[in-house]
């Protein structure tokens, strides 16, 4: 009874590189409120860059404008950056954070 | 008193734009003064159009190196286009959502330089001096642009 298990030899995965596990970390775009931008303009950027619906962009909208903040998009670190690039190019206050 | 729109969406898909020659003579003034400031990407007034994507200095400074000339170019190109139709009575989609952009960039920048907040009282200040001056011209310029946000929202 009881018969113990030998301790096999497993075999852990691991991550091939740290550098890839970096990699594969999502990021988070990040728009932030600020006193200028009106929120209509807002809510048409978030609906013209990202495709959300009016009440999906109005909802982002309100949170950035209520709570000083809001993720409005997430990917790898490329699209994220693109993603930014185009908010900063609409004149939006957006930075991207790791997950 | 009655206002019109200055902007409106006609059934063809254009943009019928009414303004006073008063209006297109201030708007050719400020973008003018915007153009003569984006030779110069680095110049403080501009910090709202070229604000940090990182928080991280080094990633930032990646960030900067990939972005900063489309940005300037970007920006540059909206100018021009709506800089060549500031005498125009009817724009296309792709001129009319040049204007939004145009006139964003006009409030960044005026808004940064006469530190606009969301306690800014214009019924106040309106009167006072240079700087009433110009918040009535950041008033005007938020008016015009929440008609071409009107009536750019898709339908």
């Amino acid at each position: 009874m009881g018969a113990t298990l030998a301790p096999a030899e497993v075999e852990v995965e691991q991550p091939e590189s740290a550098d890839e596990a970096e990699h594969d970390r999502p990021w988070v775009v990040i728009v932030w409120n600020d006193p200028i931008n009106l929120m209509s303009y807002v809510t048409l950027v978030f609906q013209k860059l990202f495709g959300y619906s009016l009440a999906q962009a109005t909802k982002l909208m309100l949170q950035v404008h209520e709570e000083g903040k809001a993720v409005v998009s997430s990917g790898n670190r490329e699209k994220s950056e693109h993603d930014v690039a185009r908010l900063h190019a609409h004149g939006l206050w957006a930075t991207m954070h790791r997950d | 008193m009655f206002f019109s729109r200055q902007i409106e969406r006609r059934p063809d898909g254009r943009f019928r734009l009414r303004l006073r020659e008063g209006e297109r003579m201030l708007l050719r003034r400020l973008y003018d003064d915007l153009a003569e400031l984006l030779t110069d990407p680095d110049d403080p007034a501009l910090r709202r159009l070229f604000p940090p994507g990182h928080a991280d200095p080094e990633t930032e400074e990646q960030y900067q190196k990939l972005v900063r000339d489309q940005l300037v170019s970007g920006r540059a190109q909206v100018l021009d286009v709506v800089r060549s139709t500031l005498s125009e009575k009817i724009l296309t989609e792709e001129e009319a959502d040049a204007w939004l952009r145009g006139l964003n960039d006009l409030r960044l920048v005026l808004g940064t330089r006469l530190d606009v907040s969301e306690e800014t009282d214009f019924e106040v200040e309106l009167d006072a001096g240079e700087r009433g001056r110009g918040l009535a011209v950041y008033a005007y310029l938020t008016w015009l642009q929440e008609q071409f946000v009107e009536a750019l929202s898709p339908t």
